[in-house]
C-alpha cells in the first residue's frame, strides 16, 4: 500500500478543467518530483490533495484511507504537510508564531518545543530571527521559514510547492541540501513540485511529468534525466 | 520557561494598561489645553462678556472649572465606545467586512440585562440587598448579556455571513444591514408581546448611583467638588478588564494566534490544520460577547434603553474603530477614548464658545463629522493596522 495515491483525479476551477485524469503514488520515504511548466497543473495537484480543492472525480487516499473531499485541516492532522507556491509566511507574525501555527494541530506543548529545536537545527538562522516578524525577512529566510513551519507538524508526507522559486542559486543549493538530509535523515516522504527540473531530479527518487492537466511520463529519477522529451523540454538541453 | 511564560502574560497584561493611561491622559491634556488655549485667545471677546453675564465667571475660569468633570464623563463614555469598537474592530480583521449588525448585538445585550436585572427586581430580590449582592446580581446580568449577544452574534454568522463567503463584498454588507434591521424589530416584536412596552428601564438598586467623591479642587478661587458616580467607576472598569482581557487572549493565547493567522492568510492558516470556519465563528463569539457586556454597562449608565438603543453608540463605536485604525485593537481603545473626548468636550463647551449658537446636540454630529474627514483623509486611521498585527 503507497503512502499516497491519486487515482484517476479531476479537478476544476469553475469551468477550466486544471487536472484531467491525473493518478500517481508515492511510497514511503520517497522524494517523488511532479515537473512541468507553469500552468502544467502542479500546484493544483498539490491542493487537491491538501483539499483546498475538491476534485470532482477521482480519489485521493493516504494510507490507503480515502480522503478525498476532506476538509483541509483535518487532512492536515492526518500528517499532510504542505508547503504553499510563495511560501505563505504570515508576514505580521513573528518567526516563532509562525512555526507555532506548523505545529497547530499538535496538543503537546513539550513536543512543540522539541520541534521547534529540531527545526533550528536544521535552519540555525531562524533562530536568529526568533523574534522578527515574517514579513521582514528576506525571501530566502522566508523560504527556510516555510519549510521549518512544514516540518513542525512532523509530517508523513511533505508536499513543498516550487521551493527554489525566486531564490539566488546558492540558496536554492542549500534549499536542495536540506531536502535531502530530510529524507536521508529523518526519513521524510516528500512530494516536491519545481520548475527547475534539473535540481529536482537530482535529489528525487523518481519523477512524473505534468502537461497541461496530464501526466504524460513517468519513470526513476535516473532515467527521466536520460529522457530525450525531458531534455529538450525541461532541461533546456538541446 | 514558566517564568519566561508568566513575564510574557504581565507584559500583555501591563501594556494595555499602559496604552490605556497615555491615550487617557494624551487625549486629555491635549483637549484641555485646545479648550484653554481658544478661552485665552478668546479673552475680552463678546463670547468671554456673554459668559461672564451668563456665569458670572470668565471664560477662561469657566472653562478650567467645568474641565475635570468633562473628562471624567468624557472617560467614561470612552470606554463605552471602546468596548463596542472591539467587536468591529475583530470582525473587520478576520474578514475585512463592517458588521453593521454589531449595534443590534449591542442592543440584545442590553435587554437581555436589563430584563434579568427586571426579572430579579419584580421577584423582590434586589430589595434592600447588600452591595455585593447587588455586585453579584450585576455580574449575572452582565454574564447572562454575554451569552446571548455571543450566540446571536454566532448565530448571524453561521446563517446571513458564512453562506456569503466569497460574494463580492458590498453582499454580505447589504446582508449585514438586513439583519440590524431584523434584529432590531425582532426586539420590538419580544418586548411588545411580553411586556407591552418597547422601552426598559433598569432598576434602581446598589450603590451604583450614588456619587463618590473623587477630591476638592480650588482653581481660581473656586471650590470644585470632583464627582463620579459608582456606575460610572464600574463601566471603566469592566471596559479595562474587556480590553486588557481580548489583548492578552488575541496575542498570548494559541487561540489568538490562529485568530490573527486567519486574519493574515485564511488559505496558509487553513493549511496549518486550523479549522478557519471555527476561528471565524469565535471571532464573532468574541466580538458578540465584549459587545452583549458593553450594552449592559450602557444601559446601567443611561437608564433607558429602546429597540433602537444600539444605533447611535453602534454608529459612534464604529467611528471610534475607523479612527483609531479599523482592524486594530489598540485602534478601537484610542478611537474610542478619543471620540467620547471630543464629544463631552463638545457637548459641554460648544454651547458657550459659540454663544448658543450651537448647543450640546451638535455633540453627535460632531462624531459623523470625524468619520467623514477620517474617511477622506487618512482612511487608515490613526493607527492604521490590522488584527493580525500584534498590538
Ligand atoms: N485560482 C485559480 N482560478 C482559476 N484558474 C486557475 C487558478 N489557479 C490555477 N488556475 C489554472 O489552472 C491551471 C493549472 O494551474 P497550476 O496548478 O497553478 O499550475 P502550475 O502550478 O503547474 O504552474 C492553469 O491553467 C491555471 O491558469
Ligand atoms: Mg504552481
Amino acid at each position: 500500500m503507497s503512502l499516497l495515491e491519486l487515482e484517476n483525479v479531476h479537478s476544476y476551477y469553475g469551468h477550466i478543467h486544471a487536472l484531467q485524469g491525473i493518478s500517481l503514488r508515492v511510497e514511503e520515504g520517497e522524494i517523488v518530483t511532479l515537473i512541468g511548466a507553469n500552468g502544467a497543473g502542479k500546484s493544483t495537484t498539490l491542493r487537491t490533495i491538501s483539499g483546498l480543492i475538491k476534485p470532482r472525480h477521482g480519489s485521493v487516499r493516504l494510507k490507503g484511507q480515502d480522503i478525498t473531499g476532506l476538509p483541509p485541516h483535518q487532512i492536515v492532522e492526518l500528517g499532510v504537510g504542505h508547503v504553499p507556491e510563495g511560501r505563505g509566511i504570515f508576514p505580521r507574525l513573528t518567526v516563532r508564531e509562525n512555526l507555532e501555527m506548523g505545529a497547530y494541530t499538535i496538543q503537546d506543548r513539550a513536543e512543540v518545543a522539541r520541534r521547534m529545536e529540531f527545526v533550528f537545527g536544521i535552519f540555525p538562522r531562524l533562530k536568529e530571527r526568533i523574534n522578527q516578524k515574517g514579513g521582514t525577512l528576506s525571501g530566502g529566510e522566508q523560504q527556510m521559514l516555510a519549510t521549518a513551519r512544514g516540518l513542525m507538524l512532523k509530517p508523513h508526507i511533505l508536499l513543498m510547492d516550487e521551493p527554489s522559486m525566486g531564490l539566488a542559486p546558492v540558496l536554492v543549493e542549500a534549499i536542495f541540501e536540506v531536502i535531502k538530509t530530510l529524507n536521508q535523515q529523518e526519513g521524510t516522504t516528500i512530494l516536491l513540485v519545481e520548475q527547475n527540473a534539473l535540481m529536482a531530479l537530482s535529489v528525487a527518487h523518481r519523477g512524473y511529468v505534468l502537461q497541461i492537466g496530464n501526466i504524460v511520463l513517468d519513470d526513476t529519477a535516473e532515467n527521466l534525466k536520460k529522457n530525450e522529451m525531458v531534455r529538450a523540454a525541461y532541461l533546456g538541453v538541446k | 520557561m514558566r517564568r519566561l511564560l508568566n513575564a510574557t502574560v504581565l507584559i500583555e497584561i501591563l501594556r494595555p494598561l499602559g496604552q490605556i493611561a497615555v491615550f487617557v491622559a494624551g487625549a486629555g491634556l491635549i483637549l484641555s489645553a485646545l479648550m484653554l488655549g481658544m478661552a485665552v485667545l478668546l479673552r475680552g471677546s463678546t463670547v468671554d462678556a456673554t459668559t461672564m453675564k451668563n456665569y458670572g465667571v470668565d471664560l477662561f475660569t469657566y472653562t478650567l472649572v467645568n474641565l475635570p468633570q468633562v473628562l471624567i464623563d468624557g472617560v467614561t463614555i470612552g470606554f463605552v465606545y471602546a468596548a463596542i469598537a472591539l467587536g468591529y474592530t475583530m470582525v473587520y480583521g478576520v474578514l475585512e467586512f463592517i458588521n453593521f449588525a454589531h449595534s443590534e448585538i449591542f442592543a440584545i445585550g442590553a435587554f437581555v440585562g436589563v430584563e434579568v436585572l427586571i426579572a430579579l427586581d419584580n421577584s423582590g430580590r434586589l430589595d434592600g440587598i447588600p452591595y455585593t449582592m447587588a455586585y453579584f446580581w450585576l455580574f449575572l446580568a452582565v454574564l447572562a448579556a454575554m451569552v446571548a449577544a455571543g450566540a446571536t452574534a454566532v448565530a448571524m454568522e453561521r446563517i446571513a455571513y458564512r453562506p456569503l463567503r466569497g460574494a463580492p463584498r458590498l453582499v454580505p454588507l447589504i446582508s449585514a444591514i438586513g439583519v440590524s434591521f431584523f434584529l432590531q424589530d425582532a426586539i420590538r416584536l419580544i418586548e411588545s408581546l411580553t411586556t407591552g412596552q418597547f422601552h426598559r428601564i433598569i432598576p434602581t438598586f446598589g450603590n451604583f448611583d450614588q456619587q463618590i467623591s473623587l477630591a476638592s479642587l480650588y482653581i481660581v478661587g473656586t471650590k470644585i467638588d470632583l464627582v463620579m458616580q459608582v456606575k460610572s467607576v464600574i463601566v471603566i472598569v469592566s471596559a479595562i478588564v474587556m480590553v486588557v482581557g481580548l489583548n492578552y487572549l488575541v496575542n498570548a493565547t494559541k487561540l489568538g494566534k490562529a485568530i490573527r493567522s486567519v486574519a493574515q492568510d485564511r488559505v496558509t492558516a487553513n493549511l496549518m490544520g486550523i479549522n478557519v470556519n471555527r476561528i471565524i465563528a469565535m471571532t464573532f463569539l468574541i466580538g458578540g460577547t465584549l459587545g452583549g457586556a458593553a450594552g449592559v454597562l450602557f444601559a446601567l449608565k443611561f437608564t433607558r434603553i429602546d429597540p433602537f438603543v444600539g444605533f447611535f453608540p453602534g454608529l459612534k463605536a464604529f467611528t471610534a474603530a475607523v479612527l483609531g485604525g479599523i482592524g486594530n485593537i489598540t485602534g478601537a481603545l484610542l478611537g474610542g477614548l478619543v471620540l467620547g473626548m471630543l464629544e463631552t468636550f463638545s457637548g459641554s463647551y460648544l454651547s458657550v464658545f459659540t454663544m448658543g449658537a450651537f448647543g450640546a446636540e451638535y455633540k453627535d454630529i460632531l462624531a459623523f463629522a470625524i468619520l467623514i474627514l477620517v474617511l477622506i483623509f487618512r482612511p487608515s486611521g490613526l493607527l492604521g493596522e490590522q488584527v493580525g498585527q500584534k498590538a
